[in-house]
Parts: C-alpha cells; sequence; structure tokens
C-alpha cells in the first residue's frame, strides 16, 4: 500500500480528475488546511509547498527558453546583427573580445549570433568538472620519470596495458612489414594496393571479423563461438558503445548502470546521444555485486520520472573493480532485462586480461545456454586495445545478437571506420594462433604479478584492496584516510594524493561510487621499481594522517 | 542465430530503425543492382559497370612504388629501428604531431602554398564523412539548417542529418549559368528556411563540387563569403576533391585563400571563426581506404569540440605514422600531384569526347573524378519520372551503374553524375562503346534488351592480354566488392 501510494504522487495529474475515483482525499484528516494554489494539487505530501511554488517557476522558465528557442533568426540587413554591428573601424582589441563573446552568447542567447550548436558548447565547457580527467591532464603536464623528472606525477589513472608491449613490439618488428608489403609477383601487388587503397565495408573486412571472432572464442577459454556475420567492427570501443547506444535509445531515454562504473562513459554515452545514465549503487559490503532489487528499484523511480529506461549497462570484468560478473546473476540480469523488455549491453574489453583463479563467464555463455530466451537484447562490447596492449589501432566490435541492431550499427560505422592497413596488419597478427597463444598466457602471468606486487605494496601503507580478478586496477579502500566520511573528503584526499604525493588516482566519485574513500589505481603502467617510490609517496599522506590524528 | 521474437520495434531507437539514412534514394539502389552482377572483362564482361563510385584508381602505382622503396613506413620503423611502442598505446585525439605536420604542409602545397595551414587548428577523423558530421554536432542543433547548394552528394542526406538532426535546405542552382550559386538563389533558400522556422546556422559547399567536377570560381567564393558574413553564419567549405582540379585555365581556388585576400577585414567581421574546411585524402591521393578526414577551422571553440568528438573515430596509429611518412616525402608529393592531375584529364577527356561523339554534352569540368552529363535529350518525357525510367534503363539494359542528378537534388531532369577514375581505360572503352549501342538503338526503336547488352559485351570478349592478368585479384576481390557500401 505504501508503495502504490509513493507511486501515485508525482504522476497524478490534477486533483479534480483524481477525486471522484481514488479514496485518496477521504485518507487526509488535514485537508483542510490544503492552500489553494493553482498546480499546488499536483503536489500533495509535505513538499507541496516548496513543490507548488517551485514548479511554476519551472514552468514559466521554460517557456521563456521555448520562446527564445523558437524566435525567428535576425532578419538580413538588420541592424541588431553583431556582425554588421562590429563596423571596419573597431580597433584589433576590441575586435577579439567581441568574437568571444559572439561564441558564448550563441548558446545562452538566440538573439546573438548562432555560433556553436549546444552540443559543441558542452564540449568545450567540457569535462573540466570531471577530476578523472583533470587528473590526467595534470598528468600529461607532468610526468614522472626515475631519472629525467623523479618529481613528476605518476600515473596510476589510466587504463593502458605497459606490461606485454614487449612482446607485441617484437611480433611488429617480425610481420609488420611482409603483413602488407606487397608481394613477390604481379598478382598478389596488385590485390594488396587495391585491398588497402579502395573503399572497404564501413563495418570491418570480413578477414578481420573472423580473426575476431576466433580470438574471441579463445579468450573466452573457447566456451562460446562467435559468429562475424553478428559483429560490427568500429574504431574503438568508444565509439562501438556510442553507436549501440545510438542504436538502442532515444535522447531522452536512460540506461542503468550498477556503479562504481566507467568514468569515461558520462561522456562517451550522454554527450552526443542524449542518453541519461541512471548509477544502481553497488555496495562493498556485498563485494559490489549487482543487486536486482537495486536495479528494479532504480528502473521503478525512472519510470516514475517519466524516463524510459532502455537498457543495464554493465562492464565484465568490472572497471574500476576488476571483479566479474557471476554467472548466477548474468542470469538474473537477462531475466530482469526480458521482464522489462529493455537491452541489456555488456562491456567486456578486459575479457583477455584477467588473471587469478576465478574463472570469467561472458555474457554470451549465459545466451548460448538458454535456448528460448530472447537473445536479441544481448549486445557485447569488445575492443583490442586492452587485451592485446594496441590501444592506438584503435579497433573495437559491437557483437549484437539482434540482426536488425546489427544493420543499423553497420550503416553507422561509416563514421567512425578503421583504416584498411590496420585491419589487415591486425588480421596477421591475430592468425599467428603460436604468438596469440603465448601472448595471452605471459600477458597473465604478468598482470597477476604486477597485480599482486601493487596490493601487496599498499597493504604496507594499510591500504586494502578489494579482490580483483581481471582488469588493469586496484580498487583501493581508503576510506580511513579521508578527514570526512563524504564526497568533499573523498576529494580532499585525492587533492593531496595528486599535489603532495604527486599520484594520479581515480577517485570513486568519478565512477559514481555511493561510498567516499575508494580509489582506482591501475597498476599496468608501473614497472617494479616504480612501486617503492610509489609506497615512500604514500607514507607523506598515510603517515601524516595518523600524526594528525 | 538471431532470434527474430526481440526484433519488435520498440527495441530499436528512432534512428536506427527510420530510413533517414538515406539507403532508398536511387543512388543506393543502382549500387545495389550493381552488387548483384558487376562488371568484369573476363568473368563477367556482361556485367553492369560501376560509375557511381567516385574512386580514385589512376594513381596507385606512384603510391605503390613509395611504398615499396620505403619498406619503413609499413614496417613501423623509423631509421631502421622500431617505432612501435610510440604507437600501440597512441590514442591522443590531438592526433600524432608528424602527421598533422605533415598533412598541413601538404594542404598547403595543394593550394599553391598561397595559404598556410596551421597543425594546431586541424582536427583528425575517420574520413570527410566523419568530419562532415561532426561539423554539424558541433555547430547545428537539432532543428538548424544548414544551405547546400544543388546538385549536392546524395550521402549528405545521410551523413549531415542522419544522428544530428540537423536540416537541409537547397540551394537551387540552374544550368542557365552552369549551376553557379547566385545571391539570389541564397536569399531565395534563406527565406524558405525561415519560413520554415528553421534556424539557419551555415552554407555548406563542395569545392570542387561534387557532383558536378568545377571549381568554384573566386568571385563566387566572395560572393558566398559576403552572405555568409551578412547573416552572420557559419560556411563549411569541403575541400576534399582540391588535388584533382587539373584545369590550368580553371585552377582550384580554397576558401581560404579568399579569406586571406580580405586581410584583416576578414576579422573584423570574424569571419576567420566562421569558416571551416573539410579535407581528405580519400579523393586526392586515392586512399579512401585509410579513413583518413580533416577539419580545418581558425575557431579553437570549433576545434576544441570537434578535437573531443574525434574520439568516436580516430584514425589509428599505425596510419597516421605510415602517411606522416608519405606526405613529409616533398618529393613523392610533388610528382605525385602533378601526375595525377595529368592522369585524371586524360581520362576526363576520353569520356567527354567518347559522349562527344554519341552526341551527349557534359557541364565543362575542371576537376573531381566524375563528369555531370546532360542526357536530357534522351528522355520520353521532360521530368524527373523521365528521368527515372531513363536511368533505369542505363542500369539495367545498358549495364551502366550512373548517379541520376535526381538523387543529387538537381532541380533539372535529365543530369546524371558519371565518374571515370575508378576503372581501367579499356572499361570506360566498354561503356562509351554500350552507351553508343544504346543511343543508336534507342533512336531506331528497335533492338531488344539482350541484343543490345550483347552487342555492348562482344567487344570485352575479345580484348585479351592486359586486362587478363587482372583477373585473379579482381575474383578474389570479389567477396569484397560485393560487400562496399555506397561511396562518394
Amino acid at each position: 500500500m505504501k508503495k502504490g501510494d509513493i507511486t501515485r504522487r508525482p504522476s497524478s495529474p490534477s486533483r479534480s480528475g483524481r477525486d471522484g475515483s481514488k479514496e485518496r482525499p477521504q485518507r487526509r484528516p488535514d485537508g483542510g488546511m490544503r492552500i489553494v494554489v493553482p498546480l499546488q494539487g499536483v503536489v500533495q505530501g509535505r513538499g507541496g509547498l516548496v513543490l507548488g511554488s517551485l514548479i511554476p517557476c519551472a514552468l514559466f522558465y521554460f517557456l521563456q527558453l521555448y520562446i527564445k528557442r523558437n524566435r525567428p533568426p535576425p532578419t538580413p540587413g538588420s541592424p541588431s546583427s553583431a556582425a554588421a554591428s562590429s563596423s571596419a573601424s573597431t580597433p584589433a582589441g576590441a575586435i577579439s573580445t567581441t568574437i568571444q563573446r559572439t561564441l558564448s552568447r550563441g548558446v545562452l542567447s538566440p538573439r546573438g549570433l548562432p555560433a556553436l550548436s549546444a552540443r559543441g558548447a558542452v564540449a568545450r565547457a567540457g569535462d573540466d568538472d570531471s577530476l578523472y580527467y583533470a587528473g590526467l591532464r595534470r598528468c600529461a603536464d607532468d610526468p614522472y620519470h626515475p631519472s629525467s623528472n623523479p618529481s613528476g606525477v605518476i600515473q596510476l589513472g589510466l587504463a593502458e596495458n605497459h606490461l606485454s608491449l614487449d612482446l607485441v613490439r617484437r611480433w611488429m618488428e617480425e610481420h609488420a612489414g611482409p603483413a602488407l608489403t606487397p608481394g613477390g609477383d604481379d598478382e598478389a601487388r596488385e590485390l594488396t594496393i587495391r585491398g588497402l587503397a579502395t573503399y572497404q565495408p564501413y563495418h570491418g573486412i570480413l578477414a578481420l571479423k573472423m580473426a575476431l571472432a576466433e580470438f574471441m572464442r579463445k579468450i573466452m577459454q573457447e566456451s562460446v563461438s562467435f559468429d562475424p556475420s553478428q559483429m560490427v567492427i568500429t574504431s574503438g570501443a568508444t565509439s562501438a558503445m556510442e553507436i549501440l547506444s545510438f542504436c538502442v535509445a532515444d535522447p531522452g531515454n536512460a540506461f542503468l548502470v550498477p556503479s562504481p562504473y566507467y568514468p569515461g562513459w558520462d561522456r562517451d554515452i550522454k554527450w552526443r546521444t542524449g542518453i541519461e545514465l541512471i548509477p544502481v549503487p553497488c555496495r562493498s559490503t556485498d563485494n559490489f555485486n549487482i543487486s536486482i532489487t537495486a536495479l528494479e528499484i532504480a528502473y521503478n523511480q525512472a519510470k516514475k520520472r517519466g524516463v524510459r529506461v532502455r537498457g543495464v549497462l554493465i562492464s565484465n570484468p568490472s572497471n574500476p573493480t576488476g571483479s566479474f560478473v557471476p554467472k548466477q546473476t548474468l542470469r538474473d540480469l537477462l531475466q530482469f532485462a526480458t521482464e522489462k523488455n529493455i537491452h541489456l549491453i555488456s562491456d567486456e574489453v578486459f575479457a583477455g586480461s584477467t588473471f587469478g583463479s576465478d574463472e570469467f563467464v561472458s555474457v554470451a555463455e549465459v545466451v548460448d545456454e538458454l535456448e528460448d530466451l530472447d537473445r536479441g537484447r544481448v549486445h557485447i562490447i569488445y575492443g583490442v586495445s586492452k587485451d592485446l596492449s594496441l590501444a592506438g589501432f584503435r579497433v573495437g566490435v559491437i557483437y549484437s545478437y539482434n540482426e536488425s541492431i546489427v544493420a543499423a550499427a553497420a550503416k553507422i560505422a561509416r563514421f567512425s571506420s578503421v583504416s584498411t592497413p590496420t585491419q589487415h596488419l591486425l588480421v596477421a597478427m591475430l592468425s599467428d594462433q603460436k604468438f596469440i597463444s603465448s601472448y595471452l598466457k605471459i600477458n597473465r602471468e604478468r598482470l597477476q604479478k604486477a597485480y599482486r606486487l601493487l596490493v601487496d605494496a599498499l597493504k604496507q601503507v594499510g591500504i586494502e584492496c578489494f579482490k580483483s580478478s581481471g582488469g588493469f586496477y586496484c580498487w583501493a579502500d581508503m576510506s580511513k584516510f579521508i578527514r570526512s566520511y563524504s564526497e568533499k573528503g573523498e576529494r580532499k584526499l585525492w587533492d593531496r594524493l595528486l599535489e603532495e604525493a604527486k599520484l594520479n588516482v581515480t577517485p570513486g566519485s568519478s565512477c559514481h561510487c555511493i561510498e567516499p574513500g575508494w580509489f582506482r589505481c591501475c597498476f599496468t603502467t608501473l614497472s617494479e621499481q616504480d612501486i617503492p617510490v610509489v609506497v615512500e609517496r604514500l607514507r607523506r599522506i598515510t603517515d601524516g594522517h595518523k600524526s594528525n590524528r | 542465430m538471431v532470434n527474430k521474437v526481440a526484433d519488435e520495434p520498440q527495441l530499436l531507437s528512432k534512428k536506427a530503425g527510420c530510413n533517414s539514412h538515406g539507403q532508398d534514394s536511387s543512388y543506393f539502389l543502382g549500387w545495389e543492382e550493381y552488387e548483384k552482377n558487376p562488371f568484369d572483362a573476363v568473368a563477367n564482361p556482361g556485367g553492369i559497370i560501376q560509375m557511381g563510385l567516385a574512386e580514385n584508381q589512376l594513381s596507385f602505382d606512384l603510391v605503390e612504388d613509395w611504398l615499396e622503396k620505403n619498406p619503413d613506413a609499413l614496417g613501423l620503423r623509423r631509421g631502421g629501428a622500431s617505432v612501435f611502442r610510440e604507437l600501440a598505446l597512441f590514442q591522443d585525439y590531438h592526433g600524432l604531431p608528424a602527421f598533422k605536420n605533415a598533412l598541413a604542409r601538404f594542404m598547403s602545397e595543394q593550394r599553391g602554398y598561397r595559404v598556410a595551414f596551421d597543425p594546431s587548428n586541424i582536427v583528425l577523423t575517420a574520413g570527410a564523412t566523419s568530419a562532415n558530421e561532426a561539423l554539424m554536432f558541433c555547430l547545428a542543433d537539432q532543428g538548424d539548417a544548414f544551405l547546400i547548394p544543388t546538385p549536392y552528394y546524395p550521402g549528405f542526406d545521410r551523413d549531415l542529418k542522419w544522428r544530428t538532426g540537423a536540416e537541409i535546405v537547397p540551394v537551387h542552382c540552374t544550368s542557365a549559368n552552369g549551376f553557379r550559386v547566385t545571391r539570389a538563389a541564397l536569399d531565395d533558400a534563406y527565406r524558405r528556411a525561415q519560413k520554415r522556422r528553421l534556424r539557419v546556422k551555415g552554407v555548406l559547399i563542395t569545392n570542387p563540387s561534387n557532383p558536378l567536377g568545377t571549381a568554384v570560381p573566386r568571385a563566387d567564393l566572395d560572393m558566398i563569403v559576403d552572405f555568409v558574413a551578412a547573416k552572420g553564419i557559419h560556411l563549411v567549405s569541403d575541400e576534399i576533391y582540391s588535388g584533382t582540379a587539373f584545369s590550368d585555365s580553371m585552377p582550384f581556388v580554397s576558401v581560404l585563400e579568399v579569406l586571406a585576400a580580405r586581410g584583416p577585414r576578414a576579422a573584423d567581421y570574424g569571419l576567420d571563426g566562421r569558416v571551416h574546411v573539410v579535407y581528405s585524402l580519400s579523393k586526392d591521393l586515392g586512399l579512401p581506404g585509410f579513413r583518413v578526414g580533416a577539419i580545418y577551422s581558425s575557431n579553437p571553440a570549433v576545434v576544441s569540440a570537434a578535437t573531443k568528438m574525434s574520439s568516436f573515430g580516430l584514425v589509428s596509429s599505425q596510419t597516421q605514422f605510415l602517411l606522416a611518412a608519405l606526405l613529409g616525402d616533398k618529393d613523392f608529393t610533388r610528382g605525385y600531384l602533378a601526375e595525377n592531375k595529368r592522369r585524371l584529364k586524360e581520362r576526363r577527356d576520353q569520356l567527354v569526347d567518347g559522349l562527344k561523339a554519341i552526341g551527349i554534352g557534359c557541364l565543362e569540368s575542371d576537376a573531381g573524378l566524375f563528369c555531370w552529363v546532360d542526357m536530357s535529350h534522351l528522355m520520353r518525357s521532360r521530368s524527373f519520372e523521365g528521368e527515372m525510367s531513363l536511368w533505369k534503363k542505363v542500369v539495367f539494359d545498358v549495364g551502366l551503374n550512373i548517379s541520376p542528378g535526381s538523387s543529387c537534388h538537381c532541380s533539372e531532369p535529365g543530369w546524371f553524375r558519371v565518374c571515370f577514375a575508378n576503372m581501367s581505360a579499356k572499361t570506360l572503352d566498354v561503356a562509351m562503346q554500350r552507351l553508343r549501342a544504346f543511343v543508336e538503338t534507342s533512336y531506331k526503336g528497335a533492338a531488344t534488351i539482350g541484343a543490345l547488352r550483347r552487342a555492348a559485351a562482344a567487344p570485352a570478349r575479345s580484348m585479351s592480354c592486359p586486362l587478363a592478368m587482372n583477373m585473379k585479384w579482381a575474383l578474389r576481390l570479389t567477396p569484397l566488392s560485393a560487400d562496399r557500401k555506397a561511396e562518394r
């Protein structure tokens, strides 16, 4: 009953419409105290007075905005045109200010010159407020180097794998040239240059799709097979994610995203598509496992706001926590998605970068397992940036069980297709079975080792990490070092880590983690020699904390 | 594998479900027909010849020779040492500095060093398609409009409108003045946009024009610049064919030259920040498979927004490295540009002469990989229905996939875009013979379809050596070609 009451409150359109049919008025003994203000009936309850005045104001504001946006542009030759008003005699200094003002006003006031679109202006304002990007910039300005810049910032915030670059480099040295260089006889020569230079299918050449399907099968322990015809290749997983989002949701729709989640999604998904991301908090007491109950609540809340939820978005292995989504949870997620008739998107870019004893289960495995399930709502994002340390090659994959989505994504892929020489090079590399097998094995061992090193190092200074089984991160609990248990306290600690300890880590708040004090630390950009430096720098913070107490 | 049950429309977004990607336009229909039955001199001499693909295959051998002499570029080496470590993780959306410098110099070289390009104003994208879309995202909101002179590249309807929600308002140009843009036409389009309550955010031109194959005269550029200055809107100049301008009498003039000539006056009107150039290596270097496009803008806001947006379509570091070496070789680029232009002109002349011999005229072209051909006298009725039925005959009976003017939003029926640089000279001859047979028979009004096809196919069969040599790669390439999608 109580739940039903909550549901009704924001959605009941007006009092008069409901009076006759609902029992609600009789249930309110203090009905006589109702203040009669137009629109107030929309919101009853304790917040009525506040909301009752806020909503009319908001409506009026939107009306103004609407009128402004739809006002026709200045007529030709009208004196209000700013271009005409800044006359040729204006001195140079004044000109630049005029132009600057024009740019920003273009967004705020349509009466000025239409300069940038709102989307363009958002980009300009940018992600300056995100600590994730602020830290990355800081690090780029002053990067640590053991000999040339020993006081620089150590990068623990980037998602790159430096551990196995030597393996890929060695392969490239031996094979990159021959893989692309025109062959001996004339026919092969012709094939090579034409195959490389001319227009190829925008969604990836078939050879690459086949090679990637085989590679994905391999990293998923050969438990599932992938069909090249369900694949769309894009320039990087970033654009794969955006294109898939374009296909499954309209502007104003939302995805439910168990948090903490990858901070880049806020920009990659929301910006141009107009899709909203609704964080669904996972808690440390649950080992950051996805809770279906929490999803259910978030879904209903969104529905109440009038926001249509189009899908659930997960990363598996999780970025940032590094844990796997258990098989049963995947089944539950699929059931949830089916129940609500929404999509399930699984970002599995770290699927090949797993270590430890736990077994990784791709959502593909669960799909294969459950025969009668609606497969068409399941989509996988993959890329070679993480698992092959080839971020520079920009190769991402949309793997979808839905024919229409594959077709639509293939068309959108024209805006972000991969250079053909790069595709051929990758085909050659992925087809080298011996190399791939040994690379995956050695890379996993190195990941495991590097992970242990950083976890042990953090332990030395009293920082505990969440148990990670895949990916490039330690998810570290530093809550005991924050002064106030809040986002503000976390931010302060992050500032100190960056400015005093010169360590760039990603704060949990950037990942929409609901509990303050968690930090994402990347261990794959560190060398063994860097570890003592990190420990020594962390001591500055942790020791200071103790003495202050 | 794919479950149909879940294919309910509500699972798809409106954009994915709707048809505004324009795949249904006749431009694409012709493509589908071609893919079913592609011409091959030996394996399928009766197949459809692809004349709807603006691809430059005339100078592959030059690029190839260079690659052979510079194995380091493909082998990811510099001076014999591997540069892989630099490239593997390179995903900075500002691009590889060496490549941007080389590209800036190359663009400047193409414009006869009359304009200088600042590498920091370049944004790299995955092809001009992506560059155009990113510019639209940056400049126009949903429901804002761009004015585009007709006839225009059919792909714009999809590339500019589909995801951005922007609108295109055509600026009607006519054959009376050789399809040149006039102030009156621009004003008229602007008024029409206002009537539709669309906010006009800019003008987009292609220079040299696709599909006309003409460079825009300096006076017209001046007029367009005046127009955007007066209205306070943007100008996007798509100059992806700038390196194909082969005429000495009508050299290509970049809009940036026009701005430079105005000197400080341009800055007064804030024009610097409102003129944006789109460039690509797909046409000039014949490397569409490399997917390299660029936006050039002096507006820091646009550069910064577009740079961030380019993370959705970055160019692979391997390709950037390769092209940095290629474009950095001044001797190569100089030789390439001159030789490529010479070959294009020669091929254009072959097409124009062939058409003239059978009484078909063209708009005089001075750039591009295609001609704008007037076949209005072959139509049964002077209408777009007449154009459509003629086009169907040309595709299905004659076996030439050309693009009808209506797909380019041309306001007069009877014009067709015919590409000439994506085939061998022999194939172009076959195409001309087929067209001749068609014109002659349709004037006599006799001949069955089959006879016509046979007549056209016969000479190809008798042709021997140079094409036969290509057979194997062509066969091996067929599954790929069948999958290749509609291009400029």
